[in-house]
């Protein structure tokens, strides 16, 4: 790792690049080999030890606190102080030095539940700045930011190396790797197999050293026999949590034997609309209709008795009971009937039973029917939701986001899987934040805006023309 | 002990997280045995020899029976002490229950005491009533209406959670002293359930549970207070709680809640819904808890009783050193059980301890208990090995290959 570049750290779900990290930032304890910093064989015993090292971390999920400002949380640990007190001018000053210098731009006295994820990021590394850190530590930085936030991290990091601050990047999102990294590290399996110049490498190269094989990357697939429609949804209406309208008149179907993929800048209506559809959200107008039968308003329950799967957006939040076995997870749609329980009494046999090939099927990797869900990797755990959620062989699956988070090998599975469903003969309505996922997977585009439905487009349009439509449609003419 | 089924998996470590995860016998242990060393402190901070008061209070306790060796005039004593434990440990398995399975579904039932005491006035207004019911029916209906009572109590606090949102901590704190005060009011003079025997007139009791709905005695002698069978109740009813929580769907859904209720309302179970169930499960227990004892040794409510008894508090100690798992309570009763009465006035020799002092020591011990679980990041720096494996694996998600 050389002084001033951005260092990007490449691998699968659970190849050991955060215990790599953690381990750096003294969380960890190796158990043999050493860590060199500036020509010096060092111990690193704890983050304490780190951060006097000017080494910094940021995590994937923050640290901070929420009813804290700005400024409060950057010094935090390190106060510059007055007698006893906070001083808090020097604090909110200090901030703007350091914002400045760096570009990272935020306000020191909002308070950080008042802004957005992006900004908070940019918190926790001024932060570490603060703390005179010139090894920064990023875990997946952009895994939680929009492609406009990640332009803007993108920006702050090449200030930052401009001014001799080292980067070790994390991801494995590969486009963003050749995007912003001087050089990559690929780990497969705990081992690295490989440090390579990102000029020169291609996204089809940097996948092959990871996961040790060629990976598609278009999905193959044949032309859709779409047949009936499966799922109506006319003159939709949504509220959101705070009452306000998010879905509005919308109407669209999926066929039969077609994936209808829903496109859209984040927060146009998009989560509303897949919670009405499974029933976790009750609409205020409007019908939705499987194969024919009206399910409105009949709950999750209604909805999964009509044959409504749903690979939900968060896997964590609402797809996983994260301390649950697996096959305890598996039933959590199923529970209810025989012959996974009978008489109000569940059959821990049985539900074993039914786990042990769906692991098997789905490639669960370390996954027993006993482990619990909160020890697989990410990529595992959305098997395991997949698995759950097709098995039944719904006649519609709603798909939120199925590959968020995923490496390149989960995803080319989950893709595969969805398509499984299609030619099936089933129907798949696919929403999704990432373009290219949109493009390969769908037969049809529908463009999500503001809680409408504003365009439908094929697949194969062009960027521009989706982008356009996606801001509001305002014209092809442009 | 796992109520989850033992992990599969090989490793030491997996073993011991699966331990953790369902109940663990290392942490309570160590935290119990943190209790009585601290205890044992206090004792010698007052000039008395630690080790003789804790074995005068373990003989004051009656466990001493279990040993064989043990005989004569000791044994007689011993059987008797341990009765008593027993007669304690009873509706301690309960009311700890009844906190334990509102945890189990992230809810904190503090309202045990008064769910408690619901179920004494019921159970004691149904057995002193029905003159000339059959005797097991009589038992039985006084018992139902004693868990039901407490169901109800509880249940006010769960449906103010579903439907307004109230928080279950405030409402079941203010449901104890509602039940206090009722019962202050029934069974005072001239309330309306005060005692109608003339004797009693200027006394402020209930009237006295009829023969044919007292429990009945199965160890000594009846009229020395005897062991009732309540103790069996309890332990079936221990033996229901890890049923119902591990095999039925009830059970499922109340842990589904408990541990992510966002995925539970996925699963389509209605959080609300569980809410109420819970609690009202809740309040059987420890409502059955108050049955027992006043069915079993009591036989009537004086409104003093009412005041000082805590042995629905002490059931969230019961709940919290028992990780909220069937075994775990059953054990941590006895042990509080083991106490209580070890320390009681009447058990335990002057010249060792003064007895006074000792009553406090179980309330010294209880508090450490609480105070020590409810903060394990104590427990866990004192055992740094175990800190460490917790955060391998918060900073690693992923062992992709499983062993």
């Amino acid at each position: 790792m050389r002084r001033g570049e951005v260092h990007a750290l490449l691998g699968e779900n659970g190849a050991g690049k955060s215990t790599l990290m953690n381990v750096l930032y003294g969380l960890h304890h190796p158990d043999e080999g050493e860590i060199v910093l500036r020509g010096e064989p060092v111990r690193i015993g704890s983050p304490r030890e780190a951060i006097g090292m000017r080494i910094g971390m940021v995590h994937q999920h923050f640290m901070l606190i929420p009813v804290m400002t700005v400024a409060e949380n950057v010094v935090l640990a390190s106060e510059p102080r007055r007698g006893a007190l906070l001083d808090r001018d020097a604090a909110e000053q200090r901030v703007r030095e350091l914002s400045e210098r760096f570009g990272l731009v935020v306000d020191p006295r909002a308070y950080v539940e008042d802004i957005g994820v992006g900004q908070q990021q940019r918190v926790e590394i001024l932060r570490v700045l603060h703390r005179g850190a010139d090894v920064l530590i990023l875990d997946e930085p952009t895994a939680v930011l929009t492609a406009q936030e990640t332009a803007e991290l993108f920006k702050v990091l090449r200030a930052l190396t401009a001014e001799g601050v080292s980067v070790i990047f994390i991801s494995h999102k590969l486009r963003e790797v050749l995007e912003i990294a001087d050089r990559v590290t690929v780990l497969r399996r705990g081992k690295k197999v490989g440090t390579v110049d990102t000029d020169g490498a291609t996204e089809a190269s940097l996948a092959k050293l990871m996961v040790g094989r060629d990976v598609l990357f278009r999905v193959e697939k044949e032309e859709a026999a779409a047949g009936d429609p499966l799922l109506q949804v006319d003159d939709l209406e949504v509220d959101d949590d705070r009452g306000l309208p998010a879905v509005r008149g919308l109407s669209l179907s999926v066929r039969a034997g077609e994936i209808v993929g829903v496109a859209g800048v984040d927060g146009n209506g998009q989560s509303e609309l897949v919670e009405a559809i499974t029933g976790l959200r009750r609409p205020r107008g409007g019908h939705i209709r499987v194969a024919g039968k009206d399910i409105t308003g009949t709950g999750v329950q209604g909805a999964l008795a009509a044959g409504v799967g749903h690979i939900a957006e968060d896997r964590h939040r609402r797809g996983l009971i994260l301390d649950f076995s697996l096959s305890e997870n598996l039933a959590l749609r199923e529970y209810r009937r025989s012959p996974l329980s009978r008489f109000g009494l569940l059959s821990p046999k049985r539900m074993e039973q039914q786990a042990r090939p769906l692991l098997e099927q789905y490639d669960v990797r370390g996954g027993r029917p006993e482990t619990t869900a909160g020890s697989l990797s990410g990529g595992n755990q959305q098997k395991v939701v997949i698995a759950r959620e097709l098995a039944e062989e719904p006649r519609v699956t709603v798909a939120a986001q199925p590959t968020r988070g995923l490496d390149v090998g989960a995803i080319e599975f989950v893709h595969k899987r969805l398509l499984e469903q299609r030619d099936a003969g089933r129907g798949v309505l696919l929403v999704s934040l990432e373009l290219e996922e949109i493009r390969s997977l769908s037969d049809r585009v529908l463009v999500i805006y503001e809680g409408r439905i504003v365009a439908e487009l094929a697949p194969d349009v062009s960027d521009e023309e989706l982008g356009v439509a996606m801001l509001g449609g305002k014209a092809r003419a442009a | 002990m796992s109520d989850e089924g033992a992990p599969g998996t090989i490793t030491v470590a997996s073993r011991l997280e699966g331990y953790l995860r369902g109940g663990g016998l290392f942490i309570p242990l160590i935290t119990a045995f943190i209790a009585f060393l601290v205890g044992g402190l206090v004792v010698a901070a007052t000039g008395a020899n630690p080790i003789d008061t804790y074995r005068a209070i373990f003989e004051g306790s009656g466990l001493n029976w279990l040993f064989p060796w043990v005989s004569g005039d000791d044994r007689t004593l011993a059987a008797l002490n341990l009765q008593q434990t027993l007669i304690l440990t009873a509706p301690l398995i309960l009311t700890g229950l009844a906190v334990a399975f509102a945890f189990r579904a992230g809810l904190f039932n503090i309202g045990g005491q008064g769910q408690y005491l619901v179920g004494t006035f019921a159970a004691v207004y149904f057995g002193s009533k029905l003159d000339g019911t059959p005797a097991l029916l009589h038992v039985v209906i006084a018992m139902l209406a004693g868990a039901l009572a407490g169901a109800l109590w509880a249940g006010i606090a769960g449906l103010l959670k579903a439907t307004a949102g109230v928080n279950e901590v405030i409402s079941t704190i203010m449901l104890n002293w509602t039940a206090v005060y009722l019962g202050s009011y029934l069974f005072a003079l001239g309330g309306p359930l005060h005692s109608g025997d003339p004797d009693s007139q200027s006394i402020p009791v209930s009237d006295d549970v009829l023969e044919s709905a007292r429990l009945p005695v199965f160890w000594g002698d009846p009229e020395l207070q005897g062991l009732h069978i309540g103790i069996f109740i309890a332990l079936a009813v221990a033996v229901l709680f890890w049923v119902l929580l591990n095999r039925s769907v009830t059970g499922y859904e109340v842990r589904a809640v408990g541990l992510n209720p966002d995925a539970a309302e996925y699963a389509g179970i209605s959080a609300g819904r569980n809410y109420v169930k819970v609690m009202l499960i809740c309040g059987l227990f420890a409502g059955l808890a108050g049955a027992l004892d006043v069915l079993g040794w009591q036989f009537r409510i004086a409104t003093n009783d009412i005041q000082v008894s805590n042995i629905g508090y002490l059931g969230i100690a019961v709940a919290l050193l028992g990780r909220n798992t069937a075994f775990g309570t059953v054990a941590a009763a006895l042990l509080f059980g083991a106490l209580l009465n070890g320390t009681s006035v009447r058990n335990l020799d002057p010249a060792v301890f003064d007895p006074q002092l000792a009553t406090n020591l179980t309330y010294i011990i209880q508090g450490l208990i609480v105070l020590f679980v409810s903060a394990p990041v104590l427990v866990t720096y004192l055992h740094p090995g175990r800190l460490r494996r917790r955060l391998r694996r918060r900073g690693r998600p992923a062992p992709a290959e499983g062993g």
